[in-house]
């Protein structure tokens, strides 16, 4: 399908992530969720946008393989 | 007895951000309502609390977190507890929980659909969720739990507290209640029971008044075992004398006519104080500003009180703020505490016009000094009561 750029996939994640409390500075590919606090509750939210935002559902078996954001712009990259 | 001690104070209310300002500037006659609402204002949430705070929670725990905070540092407790952590608890009322959450994925739902409902909706919207969230804030680790008991909610919180406390399972508990329901729902619902009033204006034991103007906020106070508190050098603000609280197994609306439910409440909360109604210098009213509440409760305490009734100040925190519904007995018993910490008795603003049978000194026009006789103490009630018919009396003594 490919409708959306990974650039954009990035934006989505990235602004989610800093709405739900992490700091924007600290929001990079590499960057640990786990150090960015965000948890359980943030990654249901997250799961939500970005079915809204491309169209992919991401099932709990999916996200409990997102270690760092890198994995969760990937993962929606590959499906989107 | 254990004596459980009133430590720290809290509030968020229509007269803004602070427990101060809720006694300071209803003495000095302002209104924190506009509009025909008691909205709080000044709150900015994330002056607070931050921004995953905030949105994990919805108005009404955001206002018990801000009034715990200053609570907590009223007490001295300096992010360090002072007790075993399982022994310090958490109770906070609600009439409602999160109704602004309820009614927004309520709108998300059937606008956009059923995936639209938001995964924060339930620990928002859950009544527990502001003595949960209070509890995590502070890592108090003792009994947590929310009470539901409409209009008293914040005074049940506190009188079981007291018992907590009295009876050896907690050391302290941060206890009071919190309210945000000025929402569209919560409005047409009230409106359509025809207990709001329709010129917005509150004004107990007033003739003209013509229903209850609501507004929001939260009140947290600690309570701490007296011997414990005092073992560690606390500053002790108050004393929480005794608690009386009774059904009037009437009407789901209504109060009893003849005030008996909280007459009894009344005379219980004396009672477990040890205390004579001879014994009290004041009366924080429920009044609402409903024809019946107001009518009810002057019976109430003309039949609890007998003739002391006549002699004491009687004052309505609603008149400055309006009805906080599960947070108002909370918030009024922080300003019982600062009404008579001070020795300043606050008003029953806009009352001008008696009406026959309601003949109690209600405080018109200005705040008045307090002046103790010989042997009197700073020895007040705070009522509250609640669709449901219940009653809910707290005794407190400032120190």
């Amino acid at each position: 399908m490919a409708q959306h750029t990974s650039e954009q996939i990035e934006k989505v994640i990235t602004d989610s992530l800093v709405s739900f409390g992490a700091n924007a500075e600290d929001v990079n590919r590499d960057a640990e969720l786990t150090a960015l606090d965000i948890d359980s509750l943030d990654l249901a939210e997250l799961s939500q946008i970005i079915e809204e935002q491309f169209g992919v559902e991401l099932s709990g078996a999916d996200v409990a393989e997102i270690t760092t954001v890198g994995d969760a712009i990937d993962l929606v990259a590959e499906r989107a | 007895m254990v004596d459980v001690v009133v430590t720290g104070i809290g509030a968020v209310t229509p007269l803004g951000v602070g427990a101060g300002v809720l006694h300071e500037r209803w003495s000095q006659g302002i209104c924190g309502i506009a509009d025909g609402e008691g909205r709080c204002r000044d709150f900015e949430p994330t002056d607070h609390l931050s921004v995953k705070e905030a949105r994990r929670a919805d108005r009404f725990t955001q206002f018990a977190l801000v009034a715990s905070i200053e609570a907590l540092a009223s007490a001295g407790w300096d992010g360090e507890l002072p007790y075993e952590p399982t022994r310090v608890g958490s109770i906070i009322g609600t009439g409602i929980g999160g109704i602004g959450t309820i009614e927004a994925n309520d709108l998300a739902m059937f606008e956009q659909g059923a995936k639209h409902v938001s995964p924060l909706a339930v620990p928002l919207m859950m009544g527990n969720a502001a003595a949960a969230a209070v509890s995590m804030r502070h890592g108090l680790r003792g009994v947590c739990f929310g009470t539901v008991s409409a209009c008293s909610s914040g005074a049940d919180a506190i009188g079981t507290a007291i018992h907590s406390i009295r009876a050896g399972e907690t050391l302290a508990v941060v206890t009071g209640g919190a309210e945000a329901a000025l929402t569209p729902l919560s409005r047409a619902a009230f409106s359509a029971l025809d207990a709001l009033s329709k010129t917005g204006i509150s004004r107990p034991f007033d003739a003209r008044r013509d229903g209850f103007v609501m507004g929001e906020g939260g009140g947290v106070l600690v309570l701490e075992n007296g011997d414990a508190a005092r073992a560690r050098g606390a500053r002790i603000l108050a004393v929480a004398r005794g608690y009386g609280a009774t059904a009037d197994a009437h009407h789901l609306t209504a109060p009893d006519p003849g005030g008996g439910g909280a007459a009894a409440a009344i005379a219980r909360a004396l009672e477990d104080s040890g205390i004579a109604p001879a014994d009290l210098v004041y009366v924080n009213a429920h009044g609402t500003s409903t024809p019946l509440n107001d009518r009810a409760e002057t019976v109430a305490l003309k039949a609890a009180l007998g003739e002391r009734a006549m002699q004491i100040p009687v004052s309505s925190t609603k008149s400055a703020i309006g009805h906080l519904l599960g947070a108002a007995g909370a918030v009024e018993a922080i300003a019982t505490i600062l009404a008579l910490r001070a020795q300043v008795i606050p008003p029953t603003l806009g009352w001008a016009e008696p009406e026959e049978g309601l003949d109690l000194d209600y405080v018109p026009d200005h705040a008045r000094p307090l002046e103790l006789a010989d042997g009197e103490r700073p020895l007040a009630i705070s009522n509250s009561f609640g669709f449901g018919g219940h009653n809910a009396v707290l005794c407190l003594e400032a120190i």
